[in-house]
């Protein structure tokens, strides 16, 4: 196909997903002694080695190495960098920040109890935000932007990977608008809501729905790509005994298509959902959602002495949070491959 | 549609249970069950290249009950003549009858089994062969049963809960015919079952063929390439020829329907081997 394919196999991920009982030893009707079901291939394939600590020392010396040495070069590098707030903060400094971040959390929270106590029924906390408030907020917006985009990507993936006239239809705007940034998608974006969304449902906020959509355009793509391959991944053969079944267009869809393409839906998936949350703080931050973005771009504004460290701190749960979703997708990826036998 | 039931078996069975069964073993009709008459296949040219001659004209005929088989050296339109008769494809001209109506796609009255198994590799052996009853709307209780006998008949009812690759090749392609036979089938058509599997398992799944066959009488068009095993198993057999593909020559078996391995011995068999080597030659 010419949507230009990623079905991206990402190597050190595909590998040992599942012993293969392929080609076995030439035919036995003995029974292979047991036959795990997939939960427990997979749970087996998490655990490649022994856990012994020679292994776990040779498992881990690198990353470990890596780490110190660039705290290491952040610590020596720093403080040799002069910017208008002072010198640029090192390891300690960020860690601080974090601690401080968790103290004004601590006490918000108090605050709120308080408040709680005290207040009237009826009325509602309106104190400023705290950092992790802010992180459920990005988390959000992140996963309503996310649920958008699949739920639009993989039926139209589908239909382009069914039909030739839909795909090479539609292959064009694909092209055209996937490599669009975020950046350009949100002023488009905040005229076409304001016009649309009406009311002030504090869940359904405009800037709110503003980085949602935004992100939704980004990460709409590779589910798209991959779920159009996945659609014409179908063995061949196994269509025709599809069509000697006589299967209805729905139970060809069901039965034939879906479980043959869902590895590569979940491959795409997983790359979207990464493009999400990268997209997500340039969004935030320019359309003023109270997420991770707008913590970055109030600090960045604001200027105190404490602003650097405190947005370097957030730059590490940013990535942090980045790695913990991936690694979440690829559990699911590698749990749907392992069901489908793929 | 006289389809031969398959008796019902429980349990473990072994393939050698298979022979020892009861059942007179009933002659083959001499109504036809699938008949083609002039049937040709014309593909265009790939990129306005010429167009591709894969059938001119191909007359034949299955009788009921019958074990016939196509044997020709590959690219000799085996494939397309078989997928025109499964409905998968449709001849540029010409006429396919099964019991006397004209084919005009494809159906469960012609199960197809393929070289490579072509299982649901996310379904269990029953599911796999349970699918095409729940289809044809089935009820629960018939599909059971009817799982469960043909688990009996190719010697997988230990297996029924085991996913497609977790079966070695040889196990898989029983699944397939056990998956081809449930919706009883007027005839089975085979796309070189065997061609995947290795010489011994290839063997082995050869003597399972023939004595489901004995057993259970069901008509089967079977494509090969393999001389042996077109002689071995059928009761006739037409030998095809490329550039055009067509039938070369038609062949009655002088073996009998009750034949075993020691035929391979006999000095008929080996004089039509080397006969029929020649032609392909
Ligand atoms: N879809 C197709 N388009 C063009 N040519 C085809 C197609 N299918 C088969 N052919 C050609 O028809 C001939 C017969 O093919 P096939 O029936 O697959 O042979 P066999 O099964 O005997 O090996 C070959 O020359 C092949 O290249
Ligand atoms: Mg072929």
């Amino acid at each position: 196909m010419s949507l230009e394919t990623v079905p991206e196999e990402i190597a050190d991920e595909s590998v040992g997903i599942s012993p293969s009982f392929d080609e076995v030893e030439p035919e036995s009707d003995e029974a292979p002694e047991s036959k795990p079901n997939f939960v427990q291939r997979f749970i087996e394939s998490k655990k490649p080695t022994k856990d012994t600590p020679k292994n776990f020392l040779k498992a881990f010396w690198p990353p470990v190495l890596g780490i110190v040495v660039f705290l290491v070069l952040w610590a020596v590098l720093a403080p040799r960098v002069e910017t208008s707030l002072g010198e640029l903060p090192g390891p300690v400094e960020v860690l601080q920040a974090g601690g401080d971040l968790y103290d004004e959390y601590q006490a918000s929270n108090e605050a709120k109890a308080e408040f709680v106590r005290t207040a009237p029924a009826g009325t509602i906390y309106t104190g400023p935000p705290t950092f992790l408030d802010q992180i459920l907020t990005s988390l959000r917006t992140v996963g309503f932007g996310f649920l958008i985009a699949t739920l639009i990507a993989v039926p139209v993936g589908l239909l382009s990977g069914l039909s030739d006239t839909f795909q090479r239809a539609i292959n064009p705007l694909v092209q055209i608008f996937r490599p669009v940034s975020p950046v350009a998608w949100l002023p488009i974006v905040t005229y076409i809501v304001s016009a649309v969304v009406t009311g002030d449902d504090p869940f359904l906020a405009k800037s709110f729905i503003n980085a949602a959509m935004v992100v939704t355009l980004c990460s709409l793509w590779p589910t798209l790509l991959n779920t159009a391959v996945g659609a014409q991944s179908v063995d061949k053969d196994l269509l025709n005994v599809g069509e000697v079944l006589r299967l209805t267009p729905i139970q060809k869809l069901r039965q034939l298509i879906l479980p043959s393409a869902l590895p590569y839906i979940f491959t795409g998936m997983r790359i979207s959902l990464g493009i999400g949350w990268m997209v997500l703080i340039a969004a935030e931050l320019l359309a003023q959602n109270p997420g991770l973005g707008k913590f970055v771009w109030d600090e960045f504004q604001g200027g105190s002495s404490e602003s650097i460290a405190r947005i370097m701190f957030s730059v590490f749960v940013i990535g942090f949070i980045g790695f913990i979703l991936d690694r979440l997708m690829g559990v699911a990826e590698k749990f749907v491959r392992a069901s489908q036998g793929v | 549609m006289n389809v031969p039931s398959i008796a019902s078996q429980t349990g473990t069975t072994d393939l050698v249970d298979i022979t020892s069964d009861d059942n007179e073993p009933k002659h083959a009709g001499d109504s036809q069950k699938l008949r083609c008459a002039g049937v040709k296949k014309t593909f265009k040219g790939a990129g306005g290249g010429p167009a591709v001659e894969a059938l001119s004209g191909v007359d034949l005929y299955v009788r009921d009950n019958e074990l016939v088989s196509l044997l020709g050296t590959s690219g000799c339109g085996k494939s397309t003549l078989l997928n025109i008769i499964g409905g998968l494809e449709t001849a540029s001209e010409g006429l396919v009858e099964v019991d006397g109506e004209q084919v005009v796609g494809p159906g469960p009255d012609r199960g197809m089994v393929f070289q490579n198994y072509s299982l649901f590799p996310w379904k269990s052996v029953r599911k796999n062969i349970s699918f095409g009853l729940e289809v044809a709307g089935w009820g629960k209780s018939d599909r059971v049963e009817r799982v469960n006998d043909l688990l009996g008949v190719v010697g997988l009812s230990e297996f029924a809960e085991a996913l497609p690759r977790e079966l070695s090749g040889g196990m898989r392609q029983r699944v397939a015919i056990a998956r081809a036979l449930a919706p009883e089938p007027d005839i089975l058509l085979l796309d070189e079952p065997f061609g995947a599997l290795d010489a011994h398992t290839r063997r082995s799944l050869q003597e399972f063929l023939l004595t489901l066959w004995q057993r259970t009488r069901v008509t089967i068009l079977m494509v090969t390439h393999d001389v042996d095993e077109a002689i071995y198993l059928s009761q006739r057999l037409y030998v095809m020829q490329s550039h055009p593909g067509r039938i070369a020559e038609e062949i009655e078996v002088p073996f009998g329907e009750s034949r075993g391995p020691m035929v391979k011995r006999d000095q008929r068999f080996l004089d039509l081997r080397d006969s029929i080597e020649d032609q392909l030659r």
